[in-house]
């Protein structure tokens, strides 16, 4: 308890003593809400502890360390673009880097169509004031029992803007490369904002990566906003090293007709928390949730998601699945709730898991809170190992036991990556999954470091 | 090629296999028949080598090795293939990486390299057209969503392009309509080579109409009770199983 105690009183310390740095720079949107970010994770308690929605997390591990936090920008002494290279290289894409939280300054986003805009989200909250007032933290104050969304609101200073106008369509994929590359442990923040107008469609790919062998905590947020019959396909693939901790949080909100279709795939990484908030606020929206966590070591991945049907109409879809080895930890916490106007609902959430030791664990709670009477909902989630009778079909064709173990968990796991609409990618996440269940990427192999952590 | 020699085995500390003796050469095709729990399907599950029946006594020997001593997927390699009764369904392996997977693995076990991909495909398409299989069934989930008639041919196609020494044909013809019963058999029949051999496992002629067997062997409470031509097939359609029971038991 000790240790939490002084987290926390480290946290509103640094608040205080950095204040100065911590506003520089960031419109007062930004800073208003800052200090009431504050206030509320004071107010919570600080870092969830015992909390319903953390239970089955032990966060002290992940916010004992002895951390740096820098709250400027600091210039990468290396180029970025010499030390990192996308594995994905047969998808042309619209790279965005940012380097531990921070817009990266050499980022160069020239053939964009001339109405979009894509720059640091501090940049963008003095120059457009008006999408600040509007969108900024109006999402992610849904989840205002979360101390770790306070916690980045409070800290948070950069990171992604993304504006795309009413009618456009982006042709190619945006890329937003996340990285981490530190001298000593570090503590970072990052807040991205994303705003399609109606009509507009955009697909958009994130990776999360580590770039040096430290111990990283990287409190991740970021806020989508939908207009109306606007289309998002989003892709995230959390490729870190074993101590990486990330907290992920992911804010939807969709207007009418709007389509929001995500594939998160947690392929590596210490400790990582993803926090999914989807609402569905007009008739006719769209929402899909899919996602992979692939776990071994002593690796923890938690899913924790909430898709709230405000409109009637809408339909969500929500699948997870994990393939567990070693003493890997999942949780998964997903909460449908359908409101009292929420007629003709459609969702349905599915958690399957496969254990392949008999130390792994995995906590499910799928849950569905329905107040209106006439929709269609169902959730299950399941928990087994190989299946021998299939094991004995596979060997008996003269498939040796390894390869018919990797044969069904990549069968198992191939269900959500038939979801990725984007060929070459779909091909990529493929293998990189293949490569990480033969054990292959023991580290984050784009990395040119190879630091084997 | 296979010569069964005094086999005992059980399941789960059940002896059902209680003696058996058999020798199936190159070139001939061995009808097994009988009741059921005469202990047939144990028979195949033993040679294909599922783990959960134990042998207790007897040997098996396959081309002149020790068929007990080999692993499941060893036994596969050196050319025994168990179409199954029950084919198990395994969601998002496609039948063709799985056909590719399992015959590079019988490829590297005789120290030889990977099919050449271009070959592979081609190969695989001839041995479609020779089962009568539709071009759709490849990418699919091997075996996912399959009706009876469709996996029990997706077994003689595996077989078709793994090309066994010795095929077992556990109860193909349950479950299936006499259109997919024709073409299953048409399929063995084609496949059928002087150096190669087949045992038949079923309960009743009809499949026997199609694959003419040159020996019939009946099981009955774990032994071969009787051993004949293919007459036998008519008399045992005719008479049913009782008789033979009856004759057992009087000795």
């Amino acid at each position: 308890m000790i240790g939490i105690e002084k987290i926390n009183a480290d946290f509103t310390k640094l608040f205080k003593e950095g204040s100065a740095l911590l506003e520089k720079g960031c419109s007062a949107v930004m800073n208003v809400c800052r200090k009431e970010a504050i206030e509320q994770f004071v107010k919570l308690g600080g870092i969830p502890h015992k909390q319903e929605n953390y239970i089955y997390t032990d966060l002290l591990p992940v916010f004992e360390k002895d951390y740096n936090v820098v709250l400027k920008y600091i210039r990468q002494d290396v180029d970025i673009n010499e030390v990192f290279r996308c594995a994905v290289t047969d998808l042309i894409t619209d790279p965005i880097l940012t380097v531990n939280g921070w817009w990266f300054d050499r980022n160069i986003c020239s053939e964009l169509p001339e109405e979009v805009v894509i720059c640091s989200l501090k940049e963008a909250s003095l120059k457009y004031p008006d999408l600040f007032y509007t969108h900024y933290n109006q999402y992610a104050s849904k989840a205002n029992q979360d101390s770790l969304i306070a916690l980045n609101t409070a800290f948070a200073q950069d990171g992604v803007f993304i504006y795309i106008p009413d009618d456009v369509v982006l042709e190619r994929p945006l890329q937003i490369i996340n990285l981490l590359r530190a001298n000593g442990d570090l503590m970072a923040f990052q807040r991205n904002l994303i705003v399609l107008g109606k009509n507009a469609k955009a697909t958009v790919l994130v990776c999360d990566h580590t770039l040096s062998e430290q111990s990283f905590l990287m409190n991740n947020t970021t806020e989508v906003y939908l207009g109306e019959n606007a289309y998002m396909d989003y892709y995230q693939v959390q490729n870190q090293h074993m101590g990486a901790a990330q907290i992920n949080s992911l804010f939807v909100s969709e207007q009418r007709s709007s389509v929001f279709d995500s594939n998160i795939i947690s392929l590596y990484g210490g400790f990582i928390r993803n926090n999914m908030y989807v609402s569905l606020n007009g008739e006719g929206g769209e929402c899909n949730l899919y996602g992979m966590y692939i776990l071994d070591k002593k690796q923890q991945v938690d899913n924790y998601s909430c898709i709230d049907h405000i409109a009637p109409h809408c339909t969500s879809r929500e699948h997870f699945k994990g393939v567990l080895d070693d003493m890997g930890v999942a949780n998964f916490c997903g909460c449908v709730r359908v409101r009292p106007d929420a007629q003709k609902t459609e969702a349905y959430q599915t958690n399957n898991n496969l254990l392949l030791s008999d130390a792994a664990r995995i906590n499910t709670k799928p849950q569905l809170i329905i107040d209106a009477d006439d929709v269609k909902c169902s959730h299950g989630a399941t928990i087994g190992q190989i299946d021998e009778e299939a094991m004995f079909y596979l060997r008996s064709r003269g498939i040796g036991l390894d390869e018919a173990r990797m044969m069904m968990t990549f069968g198992f796991a191939h269900d959500i990556i038939q979801h990725v609409k984007l060929e070459p990618l779909r091909k990529k996440i493929d293998s990189l999954v293949e490569k990480r269940l033969r054990g292959e990427i023991s580290k984050c192999n784009n990395c040119m470091l190879q630091c084997n952590k | 090629m296979l010569k069964i020699t005094n086999l005992h085995a059980s399941v789960d500390g059940k002896e059902i296999l209680k003696g058996i003796n058999l020798e199936i050469k190159a070139g001939e095709v061995h009808a097994i028949m009988g009741p059921n729990g005469a202990g047939k399907s144990t028979l195949s599950s033993v040679l294909a080598g599922r783990e959960k029946f134990q042998v207790s006594q007897g040997e098996i020997e396959f081309n002149g090795k020790n068929l007990l001593e080999l692993s499941a997927e060893d036994r596969a390699r050196e050319g025994i293939f168990m179409s199954f009764q029950y084919p198990v369904e395994i969601p998002g392996v496609s039948t063709v990486n799985f056909l590719k997977t399992a015959i590079n693995e019988i490829r590297k076990y005789h120290g030889q390299s990977s099919y050449p991909p271009g070959d592979f495909l081609k190969m695989i398409r001839q041995k479609m057209e020779l089962v009568g299989i539709d071009n759709k069934l490849l990418n699919r989930s091997l075996n996912e969503g399959f009706s009876g008639g469709e996996k029990k041919k997706n077994e003689i196609f595996q077989m078709a392009v793994l090309e066994p020494m010795l095929a077992i044909l556990d109860e193909t013809d349950s479950g299936l309509d006499i259109d997919a019963l024709r073409v299953v058999a048409n399929g063995v029949n084609k496949l059928k080579r002087p150096e190669n051999a087949t045992i038949v496992i079923t309960h009743y002629q009809r499949l026997l109409d199609y694959i003419v067997p040159d020996v019939v062997h009946v099981l009955y409470d774990g032994r071969i009770v009787k051993t004949a031509g293919k007459e036998l097939v008519a008399e045992l359609e005719e008479k049913g199983y009782d008789w033979i029971k009856e004759e057992v038991n009087r000795a």
